[in-house]
């Protein structure tokens, strides 16, 4: 293993900030009291829970009492999606979605397309971008939710989410039910500015481990009155909302990310735009056949994205890592997975191209030498890759 | 001493299946002060049958923890296309046109080693290691006799593992001087006892994956019903033939007969009745006594030879007929026949036959 690691995977999970964890560090051992109990062990940490609903509340403009912690954004998005499903059956069964979702969004989507939903799946233009027209022209009286993302975690593009909003608001002037929207925002959420009433969603999911905060916790904007059934059944908790007992130090550091990402978010994007920047342009000009995979300007201030045509990623991404740089396939090259990426289909990249791409996605600890090195390192790796390459002009046959 | 050490110090990628012996294999030549890359291949995920195969999930798990715990990286590796097309579709097309093939031979030859090795020098790692029990020895070592011709010395032999029951030689012998000289065999010289004290003294997990001849990616071992769901335009009835032509009864697809098999043929007064051949042309299954399957000789095809040529004149070998079968002595004909001392039972077109001299594998090539 290298020595000198470069970590450039922060769209996957990053470090847990020091103050948070300092903040996290009493609610273990010290006051570990179940906040559902009265007594003063109990009193002690539901004071902290609710301090930290406070605190990720005014990260995104919302009330706190709007804000169902969850175990993460998975659970939001599915509590999101299926809450709505279950609690809207005597309304409408019909769901709204786009094609670049998370899967945690798609493929609840299928689940629930099995239990009897109508689902559209909305194409996106080449650069990943929804079209809002598009949204209101597929709502039908049926429509109960409309899910949209609120930045693609594969290619960076930031979606017209309040356009959106606007959309569909007119589009259903007056009908009786409700058309609830609802937007994964586990990609923006402390890096960009996220405000629920200028979105103008009525649901908005959140991971913590995406903003310097713990994983294995995170939230579901609910906006009040929104009919949502639980997904998990058997205490008050979460004001009926979620039951099962509150997991204190985690939503504790959640809080505390939260408020640190309010107040230092301007100042990371002012850091990290010049860097995405001089990586993106690095790649695009030091390595022919390269393109730039999602929007160039509504674009996630830390994402770049790329596709090397004649090479797989898998093969640059394991080169990379032998040289202590992290990164990762468009493709979600779990080992669960290996299927091209969902994503870089949708924007119509032939499957060939989808298979050569590469994320780098920087963060709080990310340097201008970090980059330097990418720069140096990735250009000669990409050469020795296509000289093997049958499919290379030029390479071998 | 210090010099030599790093001279012999190698890149290796290490295949792994999370196993015993892939991960004591993997330890010998961490002690050797080898630099490793780990890999696991993944070949058919999404079946059943891949849950508990060489190349599962939880292969690739139980072989990230092995690394881990040996201190190397460790990838899963996408060659799912690659044996779909190379493995998986030569399996089901040799079915169709009457024979019985042998895949791991194939999966051996065309992604073990030729993907790996393609893997191994986009990583930079030039040599692939893996646990088989066989071992790679350079030609002027002469500790076997070949009579074949006088090695040369940079020619590489391949020999059978020292633990003759764990010998997986048979699978290997496709293998080229090109890929010999880039592969490493930890546990060629090894016996499986050795192998599993080794993994106790390293507190390796030393459970036995399940350990069978059943092909990783058909489920339960019942090819039958894989061929039915991949090929259904393999069910063909057609007629099962006595040896003299006369049809005796109905067969559901040549596809699912081998030579020597007594199931699914029907009742038949007299002696037990086995396929004793299959004529793809007439979409009939031939059937006979035991005594009819009972052969001379055969008619290799597709012959290698691991030292590269032909021998000029015949040879005198012992050959293996099956993955399971033991060794029998014979003659190899330049033209390929194979002419054995005694009758061999049960020759089956498809499968391999690989010649051996002594503990040498000098080829093979597949029954005609």
């Amino acid at each position: 293993m290298p020595d000198e690691r470069i970590y450039l995977d922060y769209a996957a999970t990053t470090p847990v900030d020091g103050r948070v964890r300092a903040a996290m560090g009493p609610y273990h051992s010290e006051k570990f009291g179940n906040p559902s109990s009265l007594h003063s062990f109990g009193q002690e940490t539901r004071a902290a829970l609710e301090k930290a609903r406070e605190q990720v509340a005014a990260l995104i403009g919302a009330l706190p009492g709007e804000i169902v912690f969850t175990s993460g954004g998975t659970e939001a998005d599915n509590f999101a999606l299926e809450g709505i499903a279950f609690a809207n059956e005597n309304k409408g069964n019909h769901i709204i979605t786009s094609a670049v979702e998370h899967h945690a969004v798609l493929h609840c989507c299928e689940f629930l397309k099995k239990r009897g939903c109508e689902i559209t799946v909305l194409p996106v233009d080449g650069s990943g971008l929804v079209s809002p027209e598009a949204v209101a022209g597929a709502l039908t009286p049926r429509t109960v939710l409309v899910s949209i993302m609120h930045a693609n975690n594969e290619i960076g593009t930031i979606e017209p989410v309040a356009e959106i909003a606007e959309a569909i608001k007119s589009r259903v002037a007056g009908r009786e039910s409700r058309v609830y929207f609802h937007t994964d925002a586990v990609q923006t959420a402390g890096h960009i500015p996220v405000n629920v009433n200028d979105l103008g969603v009525d649901l908005l999911a959140i991971s913590a481990h995406k903003l310097y905060g713990p994983k294995g916790v995170g939230c579901l904007y609910v906006r009040k009155g929104t009919r949502l059934a639980p997904l998990l059944h058997g205490g008050a908790q979460e004001n009926n909302r979620r039951a099962s007992t509150e997991n204190v130090p985690g939503i504790v550091g959640f809080g505390a990310a939260a408020e640190l990402a309010r107040s230092e978010m301007a100042e990371e994007s002012k850091k990290l735009l010049p860097l995405r920047d001089k990586l993106m342009n690095g790649l695009l000009t030091r390595i022919p056949d390269v393109r730039l995979n999602g929007h160039p300007a509504r674009r996630l201030p830390n994402n770049v994205n790329v596709s090397v045509k004649y090479i797989e990623g898998e093969s640059m991404l394991l080169n990379l890592d032998l040289l202590g740089i992290a990164a990762s396939s468009g493709s979600a090259c779990t080992s669960g997975s290996l299927d091209p990426s969902h994503v870089l289909m949708a924007i119509g990249l032939p499957h060939e191209i989808a298979h050569g791409s590469l994320r780098f996605t920087l963060g709080q600890q990310t340097t201008e030498a970090e980059i330097d090195y990418v720069l140096e390192k990735l250009p000669p790796v990409i050469e020795k890759l296509r000289a093997m390459s049958p499919l290379y002009p030029g390479g071998k046959k | 001493m210090r010099e030599n050490f790093t001279e012999n110090r190698k890149k290796v990628l290490m295949a792994m299946s999370g196993g015993v012996d892939s991960s004591v294999a993997a330890a010998l030549l961490k002690e050797q002060g080898h630099d490793l890359i780990g890999v696991t291949l993944g070949l058919c995920c999404g079946t059943k049958a891949a849950e508990s195969g060489c190349c599962s999930l939880n292969a690739a798990r139980d072989a990230k923890k092995i690394a881990g715990q040996l201190g190397f990286l460790h990838y899963t590796v996408n060659f799912r296309e690659d044996f779909q097309r190379l493995v998986i579709d030569d399996f089901i097309n040799e079915y169709r046109q009457g024979r019985t093939p042998n895949p791991c031979i194939r999966c051996n030859q065309l992604i073990k080693f030729d993907l790996l090795l393609r893997k191994a020098k986009e990583l930079g790692a030039g040599f692939v290691a893996t646990g088989h029990y066989a071992r790679i020895v350079p030609g002027h070592e002469s500790r076997v006799t070949s009579r074949v011709r006088d090695p040369r010395p940079e020619t590489r032999r391949l020999l059978k593992g020292k633990d003759a029951k764990k010998d997986q030689s048979y699978v290997l012998y496709r293998l080229t001087q090109e890929q010999l000289a880039h592969i490493m065999f930890p546990l060629g010289e090894l016996t499986k006892d050795k192998v599993r004290e080794k993994a106790e003294e390293l507190k390796l997990p030393v459970a036995e994956k399940p350990e069978s001849q059943e092909i990783c990616f058909v489920e339960d071992d019942d090819y039958g019903r894989f061929i039915r769901k991949q090929a259904p335009e393999l069910v063909r009835p057609g007629d099962i033939v006595d040896i003299n032509g006369k049809v005796v009864g109905k067969h559901e697809g040549i596809a699912f007969y081998t030579i020597g098999q007594r199931k699914g043929l029907g009742h038949h007064r007299g002696e037990p009745k086995y396929v004793v051949g299959i004529d793809p042309a007439r979409n009939a299954v031939i059937i006979g006594d035991d005594k009819d399957l009972l052969k001379n000789e055969l008619v290799a095809g597709d012959v290698t030879f691991i030292a590269g040529d032909w021998p000029a004149a015949p040879l005198d070998i012992t050959a293996k007929i099956r993955y399971n079968a033991s060794e029998a002595p014979a003659t190899l004909y330049p033209d390929g026949r194979v002419v054995f001392r005694e009758p061999r039972r049960a020759v089956t077109p498809g499968q391999s036959v690989v010649f051996y001299q002594g503990e040498e594998v000098i080829g093979g090539g597949i029954i005609s």
